[in-house]
């Protein structure tokens, strides 16, 4: 596996120094799985990450790996990620670049991975984001301002032990730095 | 103020007093992954530096997703396991143990238990009076390290199924009923506990179906009291010591109760590509299939494959149809073979793979073609899920698949029990 990589684009992640995540949204329906996110036919992938980011969400948009870029935001209805518990699946989705995923709502296993490897996750109203509204997000505010459309969305605030396991950076570094848990 | 099954199995487990709501760090009692996440969770225990587990005997990594490796770089995922398992001392289920929750049901789960495994359907041992979910390969690596996890306090729906079940009408119609009841997000973040009369006769085998789809209604625990039947089963299985009584207070408080009345229910079908896009068997029109599974963590006990038998005892499966059966481990396939039931299934016609996962998950061994059906006993259908986004995978209990395979269509299984 490709450590360095994924470190790299976790320490990248473009929201990190100030909370604030400005990209593109991409829009999706409801009960995006994560067969639909990381497809069990790349199983022989999981030990090659860039490589199975290359087909991220292919199945729900199979030019979506292509035309993803840094920092641009996935936008969806309710239950985003149910399924499996690849945790492969939102790691690929922070390398190919996602900064942010927004949705109604999120299937739970998908939501601890997406925090402990430091994809922020954010519960709020999806219905008026269009695809390609361009997206600004506070993270410290729990603000989203679509400045497409020149409105504002408020998101939930994340549970506590959410925001101290992101804020070390994700649950290795938090056990790492406390030599155990300190929630 | 009484407590759930949930708020008492964490309470215990923290040394705290928790209720529904509350966050708390946890002991754990079974820790396991399998070859799809442990190879990412060995990768992050290095990264924390362990080189050991906390609780080698309750520290399992199962090779089942892809077992025999169908390709290199798979082969190298399962050497990864196979040499972090010698080193640190955790045990190691190779190729020919079978799926990971079918043997922690039948060797690991105890009643009371905390169990969290490195795949979703990690609830299955809900069956035994465990709390046991599913997490990803980062959290099940500081399981492994530290015998240790966070969690928020499940509020918890009670589900009680009533009445009598209906002939042709089985564990698997029951759970995916409910599933289309409550859709596929109606439980999550919730635990559900399994009750009412109807529930309290089901075999353990029947529990262990129920529980392991609790997830696909986005459930954290899909939990039974223990009773006569689990302190049976645990006989069985030489684990009779490990029996306790695990049971609701009187008084505790429920966010919701549901109340099924199963004399309506009939034969339940899946259909593409969610579960709960589910109807009863009279309502599916005719729907030509390609392939049949019988097996996986849902549907591979012996139980499923004596039903499915019983229905393919001295019969043919439909012409240009491939029925593969997979049992869900090495000793259902050994009794299996004791019963007389795999020589039936080989003279029908049917394909028996090693047991494992089989195709389930689109690695290997009966992936399906574009614009295939196929109907399976597996817990979920989603698109891709078998390994082509192009085909269409139908759920069922294994009666309605197995007379399926012999009328080439899905087919109600009480023509075949008249
Ligand atoms: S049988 Fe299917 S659902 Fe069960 S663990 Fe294996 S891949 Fe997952």
């Amino acid at each position: 596996m490709n450590d360095n990589l994924i470190d790299k684009s976790f320490v990248k992640n473009p929201g990190n120094s100030d909370g604030i995540l400005n990209g593109r949204a991409f829009k999706f329906g409801d009960n995006i799985s994560t067969d639909l996110i990381a497809p069990g036919r790349y199983f022989h992938l999981r030990s090659n990450l860039p490589e199975l980011a290359k087909h991220v969400l292919e199945d729900a948009d199979p030019q979506f790996a292509e035309k993803v870029k840094m920092g641009d935001i996935v936008v969806a209805g309710k239950n985003f990620g149910l399924g499996s518990s690849r945790e492969h699946a939102p790691t690929i989705m922070k390398l190919a670049g996602v900064g942010a995923v927004l949705a109604d709502s999120f299937a739970r296993i998908f939501f601890r991975n997406s925090i402990n490897i430091g994809l922020p996750v954010l519960v709020c109203d999806t219905s008026s984001i269009d695809q390609g509204d361009s997206l600004k997000i506070d993270l410290k505010s729990g603000i989203i301002k679509n400045i497409s459309k020149n409105t504002e969305i408020k998101f939930n605030p994340l549970p506590d032990v959410m925001i101290k396991i992101l804020s070390d950076g994700g649950l290795v570094e938090h056990i790492t730095k406390n030599k155990g848990f300190n929630l | 103020m009484g407590k759930t099954i949930a708020e008492k199995i964490l309470s215990q487990h923290s040394g705290r007093d928790l209720v529904a709501g509350d966050i708390a760090v946890v002991d754990v009692d079974v820790v396991f992954a399998q070859d799809g996440t442990g190879p990412l969770a060995v990768s992050q225990l290095r990264k924390m530096n362990f080189s050991s587990v906390a609780n080698p005997s309750k520290s399992i990594f199962f090779i089942d997703h892809a077992a025999p490796s169908p390709r290199k770089e798979l082969s190298d995922s399962h050497k990864v396991l196979r040499s972090f398992a010698s080193e640190s001392g955790a045990i190691l289920s190779d190729i020919n143990g079978g799926v990971c929750h079918q043997v922690v049901a039948e060797h690991y789960a105890c009643p009371g238990n905390i169990v969290i495994g490195a795949d979703s359907h990690t609830c299955t041992a809900g069956a035994l009076g465990a709390f046991a979910t599913g997490m990803g390969s980062t959290d099940i690596a500081v399981g492994f390290a530290l015998s240790k996890t966070w969690l928020m306090v499940p509020h918890t729906i009670k589900v009680n199924f009533e009445g009598i079940i209906n002939k042709g009408v089985y564990a698997k119609d029951l759970i995916i009923y409910l599933i289309k009841k409550i859709t596929a997000d109606g439980a999550t973040y919730r635990a559900i506990e399994f009750s009412g009369s109807l529930s309290n006769g089901l075999e353990m085998e029947e529990r262990l179906t129920i529980s392991n789809m609790a997830v696909e209604a986005g459930a954290k625990a899909g939990i039974f009291a223990t009773d006569a039947k689990t302190a049976d089963y645990l006989k069985k299985q030489q684990r009779g010591d490990c029996f306790r009584e695990i049971f609701a207070d009187n008084d505790a408080v429920y966010e919701q109760v549901i109340n099924i009345d199963c004399r309506t229910i009939e034969p339940m079908i899946s259909k593409p590509h969610t579960v709960d896009n589910a109807v009863s068997v009279g309502k599916i029109g005719e729907v030509k299939i390609d392939q049949v599974l019988i097996g996986t963590c849902t549907n591979g006990r012996l139980s499923d494959l004596r039903i499915a038998a019983g229905i393919l005892k001295n019969k043919k499966i439909a012409k240009n149809l491939r029925l593969i059966i997979v049992p869900a481990s090495a000793d259902v396939y050994l009794d299996a073979i004791k019963e007389g039931l795999i020589e039936i299934f080989i003279k029908s016609g049917a394909t028996i793979t090693n047991p494992g996962c089989g195709p389930c998950v689109g690695v290997h061994q009966g992936a399906l073609a574009e614009g295939e059906v196929c109907l399976s006993t597996q817990n979920r259908n989603f698109k891709g899920r078998m390994g082509n986004p192009g085909g269409f995978i139908y759920l069922s209990s294994p009666a309605t698949a197995a007379w399926s395979a012999v009328k080439g269509y899905i087919s109600d299984p009480r023509e075949a029990l008249k």
